[in-house]
């Protein structure tokens, strides 16, 4: 990276990534590491076994004084926030509270201490699944998730907190990524539903989906940190399939289940801990929720490395 | 001669189409799983396309005029009058386009908000080519060169009444800002016969209870136009129009461009009337 850094260059400079604790954030870290060399800052409020010895961690919640003190004490050159919680079985008023108020405190230390770039990985689902959605969405589209969906609004949320902070802190860039379904051996929806044997699918339908593979992700962050880089962007894999192509590829045996009597079905089997689908987000399997990512690709140079048939077999690599 | 003998020779009359020859023609931009970015697949296409051609050959007996009209690669906006309560009309244009031409073209109609809701519809369209007819998608398309094809009377057309048949009703002016911000030429059809497939009358007020769009009865069993008549349908396309001008002009000057393509296809229509000696033959 050889860009116009105003601080004087011996400096090693310092990324916060949060949630690094995550299998994706170990990876995006790894990466960060490895192509970068920067000194690298995790903060999670879980712990981090198996760290590499040159990565910090700091096992605090990103509200406490703590978390502050990171930022006062080191001079920060770059927050990686990857630490949205979206845990289907956790309190809502928890999550809601560690994720908004979480973020909000990121926001105000970038702008305190002068951090000169935030990026948030946020989701393409923020749009939502929609019947009457265009096969593509552009980053202008209005985020709709939260209208039909309780578990996406903190996502939305704090999406809607980071683009408020793009355009009104002069003295941070600001990137948004907002990618399509990553899969890989990370824990989150759309990687876990693939890895069901026998997945739930709703009966006549078949949207087509995007996804894109974990590796590719961390080269978009890498992307989205080289300077003058801010905006909003969706990062689209390597193509469009429908769903049921990828559970024949994977060699799953999906559940065809008419959709009147799929939340019922659904939300039971969620609750005696069967399955640990959400129901709110059958939507996902219902309609297209696909994204334009043609910005990302002339403005960050960004390219997905992985092909539709790797992609697709990231869900079954060993973490 | 015996009446089996004669079917025989209708069916004689009737051109064998290769199939599989010409979905292989057909252009379809699949990635490596055979899919294009709106989820048409060539091996759905080969399927559906046996049955329309079947209905156009056979139940509909269609008569096309003016294929050379039909563009054999580039954007074009096929624009027809909307009829009939069921769209047959879009298959029958569709199975013209991909028969008739010595290049066989995929149209890619603009369906309603709705059939993404509708179990297999869903899908289903969207594997033969169908696309929900927002206009950022009819915009990729014709950016990519494809064949689209609207209806710009929309669902006022589908479901008119039979004593309005052929008398076309408003158009929409969405069709006419993309064509002229694409620079696509438009091909106006007239199709004749799908007006009268569904000789029905909407009863407004069981619609509004059920809160579909609109409620057709037919006076005959079952009295839903579940099933055309046998109608024979003529399509007659039209030279390309070329429209030029802002797309964001005034409301009115978009209006009197709209109205000229209208009346356009409203002139093709009474010719077309004007040649056809009977309703089903």
């Amino acid at each position: 990276m050889t860009d116009g850094a105003e601080r004087p260059a011996a400096r090693p400079r310092t990324v916060v990534v949060t949630g690094i604790s995550g299998r994706l954030g170990r990876i995006v870290a790894r990466r960060l590491h490895h192509e970068l060399d920067w000194r690298i800052v995790g903060l999670d409020r879980r712990p981090m076994p198996g760290r590499p010895k040159d990565i910090e961690h700091h096992q605090v919640d990103l509200r406490s004084k703590k978390a502050r003190d990171v930022f006062r004490a080191g001079e920060v050159d770059a927050l990686i926030h990857l630490g949205v919680m979206h845990d289907p079985r956790a309190r809502p008023a928890e999550i809601y509270s560690w994720n908004i108020t979480g973020t909000t405190k990121l926001l105000e230390y970038c702008q305190a201490y002068r951090v000169p770039k935030a990026v948030l990985l946020s989701s393409a689902n923020v749009y939502g699944p929609r019947p009457d959605n265009p096969q593509f969405l552009t980053e202008d589209a209005p985020l709709l998730a939260a209208q039909r969906f309780p578990q996406m609004r903190d996502l939305v949320e704090i999406d809607h907190l980071v683009s408020t902070f793009l355009w009104r802190a002069q003295s941070t860039e600001t990137v948004i990524l907002r990618p399509v379904h990553i899969v890989g051996p990370v824990h989150n929806a759309p990687s876990n539903y693939l890895r069901i044997q026998r997945p739930p699918v709703l009966l006549g339908f078949d949207p087509m989906v995007q996804l894109i593979h974990y590796q590719d992700i961390a080269d978009a962050i890498v992307a989205a940190l080289g300077p003058g880089r801010r905006g909003i962007y969706n990062i689209v894999g390597p193509g469009e399939v429908p769903l049921s192509a990828v559970l024949r590829e994977l060699g799953r045996e999906p559940v065809q289940i008419p959709h009147p009597v799929a939340k019922p079905i659904l939300s039971l089997a969620f609750r005696l801990g069967v399955s640990s689908f959400p129901v709110a987000e059958l939507d996902f399997i219902r309609y297209v929720c696909m994204v334009d990512g043609r910005r990302a690709n002339a403005e960050l140079g960004f390219r997905p490395r992985f092909g539709l048939r790797e992609t697709i077999h990231a869900v079954d690599e060993p973490a | 001669m015996g009446l089996l003998d004669r079917l025989q020779q209708l069916r004689g009359a009737v051109p064998d189409d290769d199939i599989a020859g010409r979905t292989q023609a057909l252009v379809v931009r699949g990635n490596e799983f055979g899919f294009d970015e709106f989820g048409a697949s060539r091996d759905s296409l080969r399927g559906v396309l046996r049955v329309a051609r079947w209905l156009y050959r056979h139940y509909f007996r269609a008569s096309a005029f003016g294929v050379e009209h039909i563009p054999a690669t580039g954007r074009v906006l096929f624009v027809a009058n909307h009829s009939g309560q069921l769209p047959f009309d879009g298959l029958v244009i569709g199975a013209a386009c991909f028969l008739e031409p010595p290049q066989p073209r995929l149209v890619r109609s603009m369906v309603e908000y709705f059939v993404p809701t509708v179990p297999f519809a869903s899908y289903l369209f969207a594997r033969w080519g169908q696309i929900t007819g927002t206009p950022e998608n009819c915009r990729r398309l014709l950016a990519a060169e494809e064949a689209v094809l609207v209806f710009p009377e929309g669902a006022r057309g589908i479901s008119k009444n039979f004593s309005k048949r052929y008398q076309l009703a408003e158009f929409g002016k969405g069709f006419l800002r993309l064509a002229l911000e694409m620079r696509a030429p438009i091909v106006p059809i007239a199709v004749i016969g799908a007006e009268e497939q569904a000789p029905a009358i909407n009863v407004k007020p069981l619609a509004r209870l059920l809160g579909a769009p609109s409620f057709p009865v037919v006076p005959y069993p079952p009295f839903l136009p579940l099933v055309p008549l046998p109608v024979k349908y003529r399509l007659y396309f039209g030279e390309p129009i070329r429209m030029t001008g802002d797309p964001d002009d005034d409301d009115e000057v978009l209006d009197e461009k709209a109205r000229s393509v209208k009346n356009r296809i409203q002139s093709m229509i009474q010719i077309g009337l004007r040649e056809r000696e009977h309703v089903f033959w």
